[in-house]
């Protein structure tokens, strides 16, 4: 019984021991926004492999995600008559769900897990202390560039997904069940309204951009050395950038869209 | 060479040091001076704390005790700016050789003149070109790291560690894991670098022959202290059983061959125990 109290002890000192050193780290990486500003292209050559290298996946997952909700949405409505409003049903449900939380998971597992391993194998392989040896400060010159690449990205990378996302919804709505292409988009037209869903969107992708990226950098920055280290920190990101976006979503949109 | 003329004319000198991981010393009150000008060697066993001592000289960790002194300013007590400039004097070259992996030979090279100078792309490219000259690897520009021997890789990164004209390098375990060939290279580019630069030399390293052979001083370190130092020929005649144990190799001696154990017969008979 003790040996479980003090192991309950130890785990819970040692996640706010974490918690602690992750949020130094956030400080420091923020702390280096001006060296981007100075020098825009390690901003520029991240973005690259951040956010366009992740494009393809998002946008095929958009796609297919659209054309579930149109298959899905449309066996529904039908049986209430209210097939014609299928393409407010699509966008709304992109718009303010499953495009930023899709995309963000999407983005943690391809874009988040890169960044770990990367920074762990840095670290691994003593690129991360050279530097510190070279007088050039790892955080201000590799750490920052990534997290504000993974910050911009994925706004960008959410509205990628939910535009195809409606795209894939109309191909299966008008283009195989039928519904009137005309009512698909006007429905949208007049329904999805730019505050209450767009931008609480675009704030939830902002949101998840941010955390996927603070776990992603620190988790590799944090990690043990080696290679059983590296495969660990690796997948605490996607693990703990799952649980985050999770649990963030829901908070969200209590907040933005409880009073409706 | 008495310790108050090695005191005089060094560029490193380390007072009183002792440092600990955990429960475990590493350091305990070691002084030891590295001159101007000379190729020091620190020796020692794997697991000693030679890598430690090079980054706490380098600032990257800090001593519980102890002063350390590089070029007349105390290390510790330097703020995270100063200590960046003393940094871009001295180069340091890593076992691993720690290159960055997303860059190829030339812009490896080229990475500390870029961060720290404002020189135009032309003069950049002579710089780098010269450097590579240096350790004869200027064919090899365009070769990405991976594409690299493991002796390749540290002559590039002995080229980026002299890439801002520093005043001291510090070998970490430079000879380890090479091929004779490489070994002999790296023991030419280390002894001719030191002359022609006009650089003070680190090296840290447990290849006897080849430190012995280019080293003008030796310190040995074991059970973080120094158990030996002075010339090559000093340490070669040295009465200390465990000096002599360390330069001649032999598997048993002060330094045991057994890691600290129970009885073997007690520990064979105890059953029930997984381990």
């Amino acid at each position: 019984m003790m040996d479980f109290f003090q192991h309950l002890g130890k785990e819970t000192r040692g996640g706010f021991t974490k918690l602690g050193r992750g949020t130094f780290f956030l400080f420091y990486t923020l702390k280096g926004l001006f060296s981007i500003v100075v020098r825009p292209r390690l901003l520029l050559n991240q973005m690259y492999s951040v956010g366009v290298l992740s494009c393809l996946i998002i946008a095929i997952s958009g796609l297919f995600v659209g054309m579930v909700l149109g298959l899905q949405g449309y066996y529904i409505l039908s049986d209430f008559g209210a097939e014609e409003t299928l393409g407010l049903m699509v966008a709304a449900s992109l718009v303010r769900e499953l495009g930023p939380v899709v995309s963000a998971l999407l983005f943690a597992g391809r874009a988040g897990s890169a960044l770990t391993a990367e920074i762990g194998l840095m670290k691994a392989t003593e690129q991360l202390s050279g530097m510190e040896m070279m007088a050039v400060d790892p955080i201000k010159r590799i750490i920052t560039p990534r997290f504000v690449a993974g910050f911009l990205s994925m706004p960008l990378l959410v509205g990628l997904f939910s535009a195809i996302g409606v795209l894939g919804g109309q191909m299966v709505g008008s283009g195989m069940l039928g519904v009137d292409e005309g009512a698909y988009w006007s429905q949208m037209q007049a329904n999805i309204d730019f505050y209450d869903d767009i931008v609480n969107g675009f704030i939830k992708s902002l949101v998840f951009g941010f955390i996927v990226s603070w776990i992603a950098l620190f988790e590799g920055y944090d990690t043990v050395p080696t290679s059983e280290g590296v495969s660990r920190a690796t997948t605490r990101t996607v693990v703990n950038s799952a649980f985050s976006i999770l649990g963030l979503d829901f908070i969200l949109t209590a907040l933005m869209f409880g009073d409706d | 060479m008495g310790d108050s003329t090695r005191s005089h004319n060094s560029l490193v000198a380390i007072r009183g040091l002792s440092f600990a991981r955990g429960d475990k010393k590493i350091f305990q009150d070691v002084s030891l001076y590295i001159e101007r000008g000379k190729i020091t060697a620190i020796m020692g066993p794997s697991g000693t704390g030679k890598t430690t001592l090079l980054k706490i000289i380098g600032g990257q960790l800090a001593p519980a005790k102890g002063s350390v002194m590089v070029d007349g300013k105390n290390v510790q007590r330097l703020r995270r700016a100063e200590l960046f400039n003393l940094r871009k004097r001295i180069g340091m070259l890593f076992q691993s050789g720690a290159l960055l992996t997303d860059m190829s030979v030339y812009d490896n090279v080229a990475f500390p003149l870029r961060e720290h100078t404002r020189l135009p792309e032309s003069m950049i490219r002579s710089l780098v070109l010269m450097k590579l000259q240096a350790v004869g690897l200027r064919g090899a520009r365009s070769l990405m790291p991976n594409e690299l021997s493991g002796g390749m890789a540290r002559r590039v990164a002995l080229a980026r560690a002299i890439a801002l004209d520093p005043m001291m390098i510090m070998y970490d375990e430079p000879f380890t894991g090479q091929d004779p060939i490489s070994k002999g290279v790296l023991v030419h580019l280390i002894k001719s670098l030191n002359v022609t630069l006009g650089l003070t030399t680190i090296i840290v390293s447990h290849d006897v022959v080849e430190t012995a052979h280019i080293a003008d001083y030796i310190y040995v370190i074991s059970d973080g202290k120094i158990i030996g130092e002075g010339t090559p020929e000093e340490i070669k005649h040295s009465t200390s059983p465990w000096v002599q144990q360390f330069m001649e190799g032999s598997a048993d001696g002060p330094v045991h061959f057994h890691y600290p154990a129970k009885e073997f017969q007690n520990d064979l008979l105890a059953t029930g125990k997984r381990y």
